[in-house]
């Protein structure tokens, strides 16, 4: 059978084809003297707990677009599956695609077994995505909740390794949330001292990093129940203007009036309906 | 707020900068590690336990990149269960080890870690193997890890031939409560693992009970 064209069997592997395209074009741009955009990243303060009964996780709501916040409430605290809820820090877009992903995946996972998701389950499906793609997913999470087996929380980094701890922090603030954590973290807290301990801990991140700010967000799992508190504390309220550029009718004086009229012509008048069969 | 770059991530990669040792004596081996993982210059866990098991009778030191050295763990844990339920019995170590060195060979301009084996089996007994960079070797002892370049000098001179199982663990101790002193990327505490014939015993060295040595 003659045919026009020679089929070639699909390659495996990666094609890095746009990596040229990607030069070429930041090339250009910087010859034109603009910068490429810049990937909106959340310069964050992330964290969780693991206490009596289940596990509280932790977030501020400020996203950065280099100096300049983009968002002042933007939620980073991720529903992955009933009983697991997942904060994400690094590349906004990353974390929000990846818990999309595995939520997604967890769920027809979840139906085929049957059962209610674990934790753990969520962790290996992180873990091995993320280091598939060797840290080019700009993805740093906190995932937390509670299965069968307890309440379970875990750090997964963006090059795919992870750690199991009673409490952890994460992004540009964790620092500051950690220190609050090894003064005060205790084990077997009850509900509300966790939920306090937490909030500190992000107020440490919002007060002394710059890249984290605005509310924070809490988000309690516990067996069979989850509240998702947002705002749990806003501590950046806007304050109230004192004075106002406002004035009155008649503040600036009319000297003269002068009114022109526009005659128009209706020339045609059409109606459209659309298609809706 | 004072000019340059704004405020930064923390998207250095995660490495275990780590001591790791293993040492064979007549009927077992004997693990152990600190528990130190950094990313640049802050410690994100001081309490990772970097003994992953393999097997029931074998485990594997994790150094070099966190996300690396756990990956490739948790693969040869798979390949193991799968080969231990082909053949029908417990693997042998030189099996898990060759395993590895599969990984770390084929791999090995893309990864960055470094495990040691160590285990016990019915053929030789415990067993150590060193597999860096893709070889696979025997040993009767092997340290790794940053770490560890500081005790070289300490196990070349301190280990004999024919030590019991209780000097073992002192011997382990000793370099690990050195290296931990004296290298920045290791600390925490100090996890042993000890495999026999008939038991795998984990244990946990909390710094005040490490042995102490000049200037501590």
């Amino acid at each position: 059978m003659a045919t026009l064209t020679v089929s070639r069997a699909p390659l495996g592997g990666f094609d890095f084809g746009n990596c040229k395209r990607n030069a070429v074009l930041e090339r250009e741009t910087n010859t034109a003297g603009c910068s490429l955009p810049s990937a909106r990243k959340t310069g964050t303060t992330i964290c969780g707990i693991v206490f009596k009964d289940g596990v509280v996780l932790g977030a501020d709501t400020r996203a950065t677009e280099g100096m300049v916040v983009a968002d002042k409430n933007c939620s980073k605290i991720h529903y992955i599956s009933p009983n697991i809820y997942c904060c994400g820090a690094g590349t906004a877009a990353d974390t929000e695609m990846t818990t999309q992903i595995i939520s997604s995946n967890l769920e027809l996972h979840s139906l085929s077994t049957g059962r209610l998701p674990r934790v753990a389950t969520a962790n290996r499906m992180l873990k091995q995505m993320l280091f598939r793609y060797q840290g080019y997913i700009g993805a740093a999470l906190v995932l937390g909740g509670v299965d069968c087996n307890g309440p379970h929380l875990y750090s997964i980094y963006p090059h795919g390794s992870t750690d199991k701890l009673p409490y952890v922090t994460m992004g540009s603030g964790s620092l500051a949330a950690m220190a609050v954590f090894e003064d005060r973290y205790k084990p077997d807290l009850e509900e509300e001292e966790a939920k306090r301990l937490v909030r500190d801990a992000i107020a440490a991140g919002i007060f002394n990093d710059l890249g984290s700010g605005s509310n924070i967000d809490l988000c309690v799992i516990t067996k069979g129940k989850v509240d998702y508190i947002r705002p749990h504390d806003e501590a950046n309220k806007k304050g109230i203007r004192t004075g106002d550029y406002k004035y009155k009718a008649g503040t600036t004086g009319v000297l003269s009036k002068v009114v022109t009229r526009l005659d128009l012509e209706l020339v045609n008048e059409a109606v459209l309906t659309m298609d809706t069969s | 707020m004072l000019g340059g770059a704004g405020p930064e991530l923390v998207t250095e990669e995660v490495k275990t900068g780590t001591t790791i040792i293993a040492v064979e004596f007549n009927g077992g081996v004997v693990l152990g590690s600190d528990s130190r993982v950094s990313a640049g210059d802050a410690v994100v866990n001081r309490v990772m336990n970097k003994l992953s098991p393999l097997h029931d009778r074998i485990y594997c030191a994790l150094s070099g990149s966190a996300a690396d050295a756990q990956t490739m763990a948790e693969v040869v844990n798979h390949q193991l269960d799968v080969h231990s339920i082909e053949i029908g019995e417990d693997p042998l170590v030189c099996s898990a080890a060759t395993l590895v060195k599969n990984i770390s060979y084929k791999y090995k301009e893309e990864l960055m870690a470094h495990l040691i084996v160590a285990g016990w089996d019915r053929k030789d007994g415990g067993q150590v193997f060193a597999t860096l960079n893709g070889l696979l070797t025997r040993l009767p002892f092997a340290i790794g890890g940053s770490g560890s370049f500081y005790v070289y000098g300490f196990v070349d001179a301190e280990y004999r031939k024919g030590m019991s199982r209780d000097e073992c663990q002192q011997f382990v101790l000793n370099t690990l409560s050195l290296a931990m002193t004296r290298d920045g990327s290791s600390g925490g505490v100090a996890f042993l693992v000890t495999i026999d014939q008939h038991s795998t015993e984990e244990k946990i060295i909390l710094p005040k009970h490490l042995p102490k040595f000049f200037n501590q």
